[in-house]
Parts: C-alpha cells; sequence; structure tokens
C-alpha cells in the first residue's frame, strides 16, 4: 500500500508498525511518518524534534511533539510506555548513541532503525581521492554536517550486539532507495542505508 | 461587563473542602460568537492578578491584558471562536471573593471565607460556559495560574475539552516559589491597616503590604536579562544622583509605579486567597489522575519560556511526563525569549505560532461529551 506524499523510506518503515500501536518517533522531523501511522495504522503517536521549524510544521499537522533533544529527553519516558520506538536518520546525530539505544530498548519492546551506510563505495572513493564523503544520503560537507557518528553496516551491526538489541529484521537499500537482497558484505559496500527492527 | 448569579442560597456552591458559599456572581467578558453547535468556545483562565478584560475596549480605557494572543486575526482568533474570559472565584473584579458581602447588603466575609483550591475556579468556569450554552471548549488557555487551572479543569473533565493550553505554569510549587508568595503575604498580613481583614468595615487600607507584595513579585516576574535591558542602572532623572534612599534608580521607579497601579486595582484579600490556592496546588499527588484524560484523548499543549525562573521549564517538563506517562497527547515547547515569566503576555514569534497551529486542528471528535 502506497499513500502519495509520504516518502519512500517512511513508507518502509511505516509498514513495520503494527496497527493499533503506541509509537515514539525521535527526530520525528515535521512528523510525517508520525501523521501516516495516525491516519492509516490507528497508531498513538509522539514525536521528539529539536529543529524549531519541524517542530511548528509537526503542530499545524497535529501531531503531538516534544521540542527536546533527543540525547536529554529520552530518560524521560516511561518503561514499557510505547509498543514501537523509531529512530529515522537520526542515530547518526545524536550525542550519545549507545545510551540513546539503551533508553530506547527500555521504552518500547520493538526499535526500528534507519541509517545512512557510511561504508557505500562512493564514499570510500572520495576518501581515497582525499576529499570527505558526500553523497545523496550524506549530503553536507565536512564543516556542516550535523552527522557526528559516522558508521558503516558492519560497525552497526557490531554496535547492536555490543548495546544487547537483537536484529530482528534488516532491510538493505541501494541508493535509489530500493530494497536489495544483498549480503552483508555486499550491503557494506553498495547500500545507501538500512532499515533495522531490533528487539531486546 | 456582565455579570451573573451562578449560585445562590437555593442553588448554592459546594467547594471542593465541602463548604458552601450561598451567593457566587461571576463577572465574565465574550468576544466573537458561538456556533450553533456550541463547540467553537475557547475559554481564558487569567493568571493571579488579572481580570476578565482579556482584550479593549475596558472600562478603564487601558488594552486588554492579552492583546497579543487574543482578537480578530490573532492566535485566539475572535472571528473564529467564542472567547470568554471570567473573572476568578476570590477575585475583586467582579466576582465574588473576600471583600464581597456575604449576602446582599450584608457585612464583608474577610477571613472568614472559606479556603479554595483549584477545583473550585474550574467548578465556576464550568457553570458559566454551560450557561453561556457551551456544549464542549474546543480549548482552554491559560497562563501562569490561568494553567494551572487548565491542567486542573483537563484532568478532572476532560470531556470538556479538546485542547488544554497549559502556558509558563506548574503541577507543584517548589520551596522557593512557596517562600516569595509567604513573603507576600506575610508583608499584607503584618501591615496594620490589613486590620485582621476587616479593612472594608474600619476604612483602613494595607497599602503598604500589598505594594511590597506586588514589587517583590514583579521581580520573579521577570529575568535577570530583562531588567539590566529595561533599566541597568540608570538613574530616573539626571538631578537625583545624590544617594539617600529615594527612588534614585530607574528600577526603583518602575517598581514603585506597578505598586501604585496595582493599589488602584487589586484587594489584598484576593492576593492572600488566590496566591494560596497554589501553594497547595499538586494534582499529580494522586495517582492515575491523567487516565481518563488520556481516554477521552484531550490534546494538551505545555509551553515554557526558557528565561522564565518563577517557573522554569522544570515545571512545564514535570507536566509533560506526567501526561505521558498517563499516554495522554502532549505537545511541548520551550520558546526561547529574553522576558522571562511575564514572556506568556507578551509577543514572542514562536509562541504566538505554536498556539494558534495547535488550536487550529479539530482535536477528537468525542460523542455526549460536554460541559
Amino acid at each position: 500500500m502506497n499513500h502519495i506524499g509520504l516518502r519512500q523510506d517512511l513508507q518502509l518503515l511505516a509498514e513495520l508498525v503494527p496497527n493499533d500501536s503506541r509509537v515514539l518517533d525521535l527526530g520525528c522531523g515535521p512528523g510525517d511518518l508520525l501523521v501516516h501511522l495516525r491516519d492509516h495504522h490507528g497508531c498513538r503517536i509522539t514525536g521528539v524534534e529539536i529543529d524549531p521549524d519541524a517542530v511548528l510544521q509537526a503542530i499545524w499537522a497535529g501531531v503531538p511533539v516534544l521540542e527536546r533533544d533527543v540525547d536529554d529527553h529520552v530518560g524521560h519516558f516511561g518503561t514499557d510506555s510505547y509498543d514501537v520506538v523509531i529512530l529515522s536518520k537520526t542515530l547518526q546525530v545524536i550525542g550519545q548513541p549507545a545510551e540513546v539505544l539503551g533508553q530506547m530498548s527500555r521504552i518500547a519492546p520493538t526499535m526500528i532503525v534507519s541509517v545512512p551506510n557510511f561504508g557505500l563505495w562512493r564514499h570510500r572513493l572520495r576518501l581515497l581521492r582525499g576529499r570527505m564523503p558526500m553523497s545523496r544520503e550524506l549530503p553536507y560537507a565536512w564543516y556542516n554536517t550535523p552527522n557526528i557518528h559516522h558508521a558503516t553496516i558492519v560497525d552497526l551491526e557490531d554496535f547492536f550486539a555490543d548495546v544487547g538489541l537483537r536484529i530482528k529484521r534488516r532491510i538493505i537499500l541501494d541508493e535509489q532507495g530500493r530494497q536489495r537482497d544483498w549480503s552483508t558484505k555486499v550491503a557494506n559496500l553498495r547500500a545507501g542505508s538500512a532499515v533495522y527492527e531490533l528487539t531486546r | 461587563m456582565p455579570t451573573v448569579r451562578l449560585y445562590d442560597a437555593d442553588q448554592p456552591l459546594t467547594l471542593a473542602s465541602g463548604q458552601q458559599l450561598e451567593l457566587v456572581d461571576v463577572a465574565y467578558t465574550t468576544h466573537g460568537t458561538l456556533n450553533e453547535t456550541g463547540d467553537n468556545a475557547v475559554f481564558i483562565c487569567h493568571a493571579l492578578t488579572g481580570d476578565a478584560q482579556v482584550i479593549g475596549p475596558r472600562t478603564d480605557g487601558r488594552p486588554g491584558w492579552w492583546e497579543t494572543m487574543v482578537g480578530p486575526g490573532k492566535p485566539i482568533d475572535t472571528d473564529r471562536y467564542f472567547v470568554i474570559c471570567p473573572n476568578l472565584l476570590g477575585g475583586c473584579q467582579g466576582t465574588t471573593g473576600p471583600s464581597c458581602a456575604r449576602e446582599d447588603g450584608g457585612e464583608i466575609w474577610g477571613l472568614d471565607f472559606p479556603l479554595l483550591q483549584m477545583a473550585d475556579f474550574v467548578t465556576v468556569h464550568r457553570a458559566l460556559a454551560a450557561h453561556l450554552g457551551v456544549r464542549r471548549l474546543h480549548a482552554a488557555v491559560g497562563g501562569s495560574l490561568g494553567g494551572m487551572q487548565v491542567l486542573q479543569w483537563a484532568l478532572d473533565h476532560p470531556q470538556d475539552l479538546r485542547h488544554a493550553v497549559i502556558i509558563a505554569a506548574s503541577s507543584r510549587l517548589t520551596a522557593q516559589n512557596i517562600a516569595f508568595s509567604a513573603v507576600a503575604r506575610e508583608a499584607i498580613l503584618r501591615d496594620p491597616g490589613f486590620a485582621s481583614g476587616r479593612y472594608g468595615e474600619t476604612g483602613s487600607v494595607p497599602s503598604t503590604g500589598l505594594s511590597i507584595a506586588r514589587m517583590m513579585a514583579h521581580i520573579t516576574y521577570l529575568s535577570e536579562e530583562a531588567m539590566s535591558e529595561k533599566f541597568g542602572r540608570r538613574f530616573q532623572s539626571p538631578g537625583r544622583t545624590g544617594g539617600g534612599f529615594g527612588i534614585d534608580f530607574a528600577v526603583e521607579s518602575y517598581l514603585a509605579h506597578q505598586a501604585t497601579s496595582f493599589l488602584n486595582r487589586f484587594d489584598a484579600l484576593s492576593y492572600l486567597y488566590l496566591s494560596r490556592v497554589m501553594d497547595y496546588f499538586d494534582p499529580f499527588a494522586t495517582e492515575g489522575v491523567a487516565a481518563r484524560a488520556a481516554e477521552v484523548g484531550t490534546d494538551f499543549c505545555v509551553i515554557s519560556f526558557d528565561s522564565d525562573w518563577r517557573f522554569d521549564t522544570g515545571h512545564s517538563l514535570r507536566i509533560v511526563d506526567q501526561l505521558l506517562d498517563s499516554g495522554a497527547s502532549v505537545t511541548f515547547r520551550e520558546i526561547p525569549s529574553p522576558w522571562g515569566h511575564d514572556s506568556f503576555l507578551l509577543d514572542v514569534d514562536r509562541y504566538q505560532d505554536t498556539v494558534r497551529a495547535f488550536l487550529s486542528h479539530h482535536g477528537p471528535e468525542e460523542d455526549g461529551g460536554g460541559v
């Protein structure tokens, strides 16, 4: 089921969320995914976002949103207060990823995390040529990027294991956002991004 | 300004304490038009020393106290919403309070007036909304003490409200908050003019005590930055820089002016009664108090200002956490503003934008709800 207006990558995340669940989206931006989950999945939604313009857009869209820094606020949520907690293209911008993931697993039994793949061959090539990587997934220059934690798919999966989370499902996407059945090794080189469903 | 007798000897007001009031008049203003379905009303709860005159024209010729938020085309748009703003029970601007007569032509209540609780304000406000034909409020909105009432209302009667907007408020005063109020009350109580609350009969006025209470409270309403910007260390007039204990600095003149104008419009007994309600307010002390609001689907919007040290952002976050723990729908913003607690009365871009956006939603439809 594809709904007009929802970005392809968000559509993919939405399909992982069971109907009627309680959903927390950390770094929800203007709230597009949450609006979709509310309107088409019957979910009860909460977003957290620090960008003031995105927060105002979310409020216009009727999304309950907390204007807070994810790092500062994630500890405020009650244990098991949600069914699903989403971290969509946000892991790379938060200050304490291990702490945040730990808190997420306390807040909800299911975590959905989407991340850009820093290991993409295009990024490696840029580095080999002596330049910091830039791509469609990582469109920023080194001096203005909000991304402070760069990881490859292999790094990430090690990290999930280190913080005690199980990968229930992994969806590998190419640079165009198409789903691919690549092995980990190939994915690490060719994936633009990946989506993980994690459990405790 | 219209005044309505909502309670009388036949139908007395029973307070949360169990005590009864056999005469309650409520002064209020309305702006805009109630629609046919009776569900476009926005109820404004004023702060400690506010009144019903939320926008002009006021009886005293001054602008209303919330012209920045309410009016045609404003975030609380009187072209769209039916706006209701009463004076508080216990107040002194037309609604029954401790300086009113017990009965028509009778003696003045004074300190015999019963102590009030936040829920009593809500009881009276609900009665007023019903009197005006409101089926269900689109929103209740309030800053400071007003926000605390909105919170109480939404917790006790969530079916009344689609939206609850709680601005620069608290769900539990800190020791420091209570301490400031205690000093203000002491200033009033120790003024010989207070005459044990019988000043209405003796003809004296506790003007010194009420002035000091107001001046001290005003310091807590502004941030240090705002005071520095507004007054710095400027002298009020170049000729008066010679020391002594007069009103030399601009900030002293400002406080003196605030005190004087306050004396003309506010009552010492009301100050005692209303500030005391805030001290005891602690709705989340009751376990699961927000469960019904979550069930009914009332949408909460909690707003703080980053320079407010009277009720800092921690107070608002406590409300947010408590509501979310019960599964309620909550929006929260901390608005950057240099003006301290008083920011809620002022024009601050993101603040007005937020209220406008939040109220634009129809919110959950709930049959059978209502005031």
